[in-house]
């Protein structure tokens, strides 16, 4: 039995009088994959923002490592340190080169030497593809290039978990492969813990270990990667895999 | 027309020149120290101040510049508290000021794309390392034009000083039609004078702005 690494639950989370999610209960385990995979709208983006405290919740807990998290914005700090993220819009910052975007959270926030981090930088932009753009800046770059780089600053942190929320929704069809591909090496070569958004569902089937299908803020399956593909449970996961079956 | 009044009057305008530059100067760098500081703590809802300084802003920015220094010149001595009457116009300044200043930041701010905050979380930083790395200087970038404006507009305003004796460029103007009675060769001056200040300023700034463009970092 591996070691449990994130544990969620009875999660509810409002926006005001709407529930988003309706009691939401996983464990997540060292090296597992675990992808949110449902209709638009329901609550995959809203529940993987909550477990690195973008978005807060009503009731319910989260065990990072077997404690429990308290919800305070100092702790979440400190926790974020540890819990990665790349999101959709592959936001990198503007104003900073390639790698001062790398550098800046590890110096900066970790406090670590910069000649050690930035020889990691090196090192990753270079798995990537992408070593000779360390002194680029953001807007010489395409999105993918941007993505990749994106989730090279949040290894650069050592995290234990990888969040990736629809990481190639925004991207070109061409460069969603590249993108794709990292992360697959980051589950394959380094047994990175993640927990993956994705509307794509050759992805998410090489991918998961696990897969969470949620509709309306609800879970409606929490089954084995493979299995989820190969007999989906509920009708409704059913018609949802037919559909994106083009 | 005579150029004899206006070559006359030069050295005395020359004075007033300075001070008006000097004020201005002094009193534009402290109001966007203050509308900075404020916007911050505008930007991040701290407890108490957000409130003090809502208050201030609403103040500062639905008075007259005028009254503010009708206030501190005549009213403050009253209550004890005397002070030179260009300490007073350079506080008055500031007062008004450091409110538009801190209008156009908090714009500037709010601009910033909220990915790029959800960016800067993500990574772990506190809200003084957001502000400094994330939001100051993509917010910075966004008010530029709303910097370039206020300091225009408070530029000019320094003529209001002229209300409580302060020998700024305005006053001197009027002083000397007072006393001369030659109201189109002092006038132009005055005009010339804001003129050699607000020009080069406008450049100045427009070419800041284009710099600074959100998206053009680097260049």
């Amino acid at each position: 039995m591996t070691k449990e690494v994130l544990r969620v639950e009875h999660l509810n989370k409002f926006y005001g009088d709407w529930q988003a999610l309706h009691d939401i209960s996983f464990t997540l385990h060292q090296g597992e994959v675990l992808t949110l995979l449902g209709p638009s709208g329901s609550g995959k983006s809203t529940l993987i923002r909550c477990l690195n405290g973008l978005e807060d919740f009503k009731s319910g807990a989260i065990y990072f490592k077997g404690q429990k998290v308290e919800t305070n914005s100092k702790n979440w700090q400190e926790l974020r340190q540890k819990i990665g993220m790349v999101f959709q819009s592959y936001d990198l910052f503007p104003n900073f080169t390639v790698l001062e975007n790398i550098l800046l959270a590890p110096v900066k926030v970790q406090k670590r030497p910069e000649e050690e981090v930035k020889t990691e930088a090196l090192r990753l932009l270079k798995r990537v593809g992408l070593e000779k753009y360390v002194n680029s800046y953001p807007r010489e770059l395409s999105g993918g290039q941007k993505q990749r780089i994106a989730i090279v600053r949040a290894l650069a942190m050592h995290p234990e978990i990888m969040l990736f929320d629809e990481v190639t929704a925004s991207l070109d069809p061409e460069m969603v492969r590249g993108v794709l591909q990292i992360v697959t090496d980051l589950s394959q070569v380094d047994h990175m813990t993640m927990i993956i958004v994705t509307h794509e569902m050759n992805f998410a089937r090489q991918i998961a270990d696990q897969v969470l299908f949620l509709e309306n803020g609800k879970i409606l399956e929490n089954t084995p990667g493979e299995e989820f593909f190969k007999h989906p449970k509920t009708n409704r996961a059913r018609g949802f895999l037919t559909s994106m079956d083009f | 027309m005579s150029w004899q009044i206006i070559t006359q009057s030069l050295p005395i305008f020359l004075k007033a020149f300075e001070l008006t530059l000097w004020l201005s100067a002094v009193g534009i760098i402290c109001s966007i120290i203050v509308g900075i500081l404020c916007s911050l703590v505008q930007y991040f809802k701290v407890p108490v101040l957000h409130q003090i300084i809502t208050a201030y802003v609403e103040l500062a920015r639905n008075t007259p510049l005028l009254i503010q220094l009708f206030f501190l010149y005549y009213a403050f001595p009253v209550i004890g508290l005397k002070m030179s009457a260009q300490v007073c116009g350079i506080i008055g300044l500031v007062f008004l000021g450091g409110a538009y200043m801190a209008e156009g930041f908090t714009g500037g701010f709010a601009g910033v794309n909220s990915s790029q905050i959800d960016d800067g979380k993500a990574l772990g930083m506190n809200n003084l390392q957001l502000a400094r790395y994330v939001v100051f200087p993509q917010g910075f970038a966004l008010s530029m034009p709303a910097l370039t404006a206020n300091v225009i507009f408070l530029i000019k305003e320094t003529s209001i000083f002229s209300v409580i004796a302060i020998p700024e460029l305005t006053n001197t103007a009027l002083d000397l039609i007072g006393m001369y009675y030659r109201s189109n060769e002092y006038l132009l001056v005055l005009v010339i004078a804001y003129a050699i200040i607000l020009i080069p300023v406008i450049l100045l700034l427009n070419y800041l702005e284009r710099k600074v463009r959100y998206g053009t970092f680097g260049d």
